[in-house]
């Protein structure tokens, strides 16, 4: 496969979130600013790109029966690694995301690109194909975390821009069913 | 009245769907029909519950004396996708009916992220292991609860007409956004 379109893929045309509906807890859980939602979706991309890495290595040695428990264990071991590295270098991002890092290894969108990609293609490509849809995951919670924060408290990463009160249903719960619900609409709208 | 404080905030104000945000994938990918909801809210509280028995016992007579806490995730999927197994086997084996009600829901288990994140919040929130059962069937409730609501919403929506460019999904989460909505409304009772 031409490699620029297996990186550009997930961006928009097979977005994780916004086409595919992959990985929606951490993507509502986490976005309540655009820090959040880039700081999930860079810990979802190492473990994502690692994973990919180990998995495409192996492919030829796991016995087909038992390649999903594999593949768990080696996605649990990179989660418990950004787990404990962010605990101890980003501790207030860490407080933030709280249940969410380790509920990385149950992110269906992790799973879903070594089963149905890494475990069928070279490493080469499997490394590309792990940080463009990364890149893509990370996007889509950076989009998703901004138009929250933009409309629940009138700022951008940190930055506030009009002098008041937000509309804080964006940042509660209903407000991600919401505006995930918008840029999904936008994004079909796109992909025409 | 521990206990009670415990249920009603599970299933009304920190619902786990509407509120935490666990268990997504299975709240849009089997809300279609309500009958098939229900199957799946079945099948959570059997799991679920099991989990957060299991996961407590090995948490607190395996991993914190030998101060192994750091291989809780690891540890924790690994017996949760075991136990699906085995629990799917030994139903098979023991009550067909059950096995052909929830057969199909199952293997969907091992990635709904609602029951690791329950047996992760039982250890964190230091329960004791009668509190964890209640804790866990609770959410499994407020879980069946959410899924059938949104089921129901569901299937009203079908015969409505939509504007083209928010047909399919977009709908359907504005249309949960404004369900959590109502269960704000619960905030403050406990």
């Amino acid at each position: 496969m031409d490699q620029a379109k297996n990186f550009t893929k997930g961006f928009i045309r097979e977005n994780p979130v916004f086409a595919l509906m992959l990985g929606l807890c951490p993507a509502l859980g986490t976005t309540t600013s655009a820090y959040n939602g880039m700081g999930m979706g860079l810990a979802t991309m190492f473990v994502v790109i690692m994973s990919n890495i180990v998995v495409s290595l192996i492919k030829d040695f796991v016995p087909n029966k038992v390649r999903i428990p594999s593949y768990i264990v080696i996605i649990a071991s990179f989660v418990t690694m950004v787990d404990l590295g962010m605990a101890g270098y980003m501790p207030a991002l860490h407080e933030q995301l709280g249940l969410f890092i380790p509920l990385i290894v149950v992110n269906c969108f992790v799973l879903g690109r070594a089963e149905a990609f890494a475990s069928r293609n070279t490493l080469g490509s499997s490394v590309v194909d792990g940080f463009g849809m990364g890149l893509g995951f990370t996007l889509a919670l950076t989009m998703l975390g901004a138009s929250r924060e933009i409309l629940g408290s009138y700022a951008l990463f940190g930055f506030q821009f009009i002098g008041q009160d937000g509309m804080l249903v964006f940042i509660l719960a209903p407000g991600a069913f919401i505006a995930l619900g918008y840029l999904i609409a936008l994004t079909n709208k796109l992909n025409k | 009245m521990e206990y009670i404080a415990i249920v009603l905030s599970a299933i009304l104000v920190n619902n786990i769907v509407l509120a935490q945000f666990l268990g997504l994938c299975p709240f849009f990918g089997v809300s279609n029909k309500i009958s098939t909801a229900a199957g799946m809210g079945g099948a959570v509280l059997f799991v679920m519950t099991i989990a957060a028995i299991v996961t407590y016992l090995i948490a607190h007579y395996i991993l914190i004396p030998l101060d192994l806490v750091y291989l809780r995730t690891v540890t924790y999927i690994l017996v949760i996708s075991s136990l699906v197994q085995m629990v799917e086997i030994i139903l098979k084996k023991v009550s067909p009916p059950l096995y052909q009600a929830l057969g199909i829901f199952l293997p969907l288990m091992t990635t709904n992220c609602a029951i690791l994140g329950v047996a992760i919040l039982v250890i964190q929130q230091d329960h004791t292991l009668m509190s964890g059962v209640v804790f866990a069937i609770a959410h499994s409730i407020g879980f069946t609860i959410a899924l059938v609501i949104l089921a129901g919403i569901r299937e009203q929506l079908e015969l409505l007409n939509v504007p083209k460019g928010m047909r399919g999904n977009p709908i359907i989460l504005v249309a949960a956004g404004l369900l959590a909505m109502a269960f704000m409304g619960f905030a403050g009772i406990v």
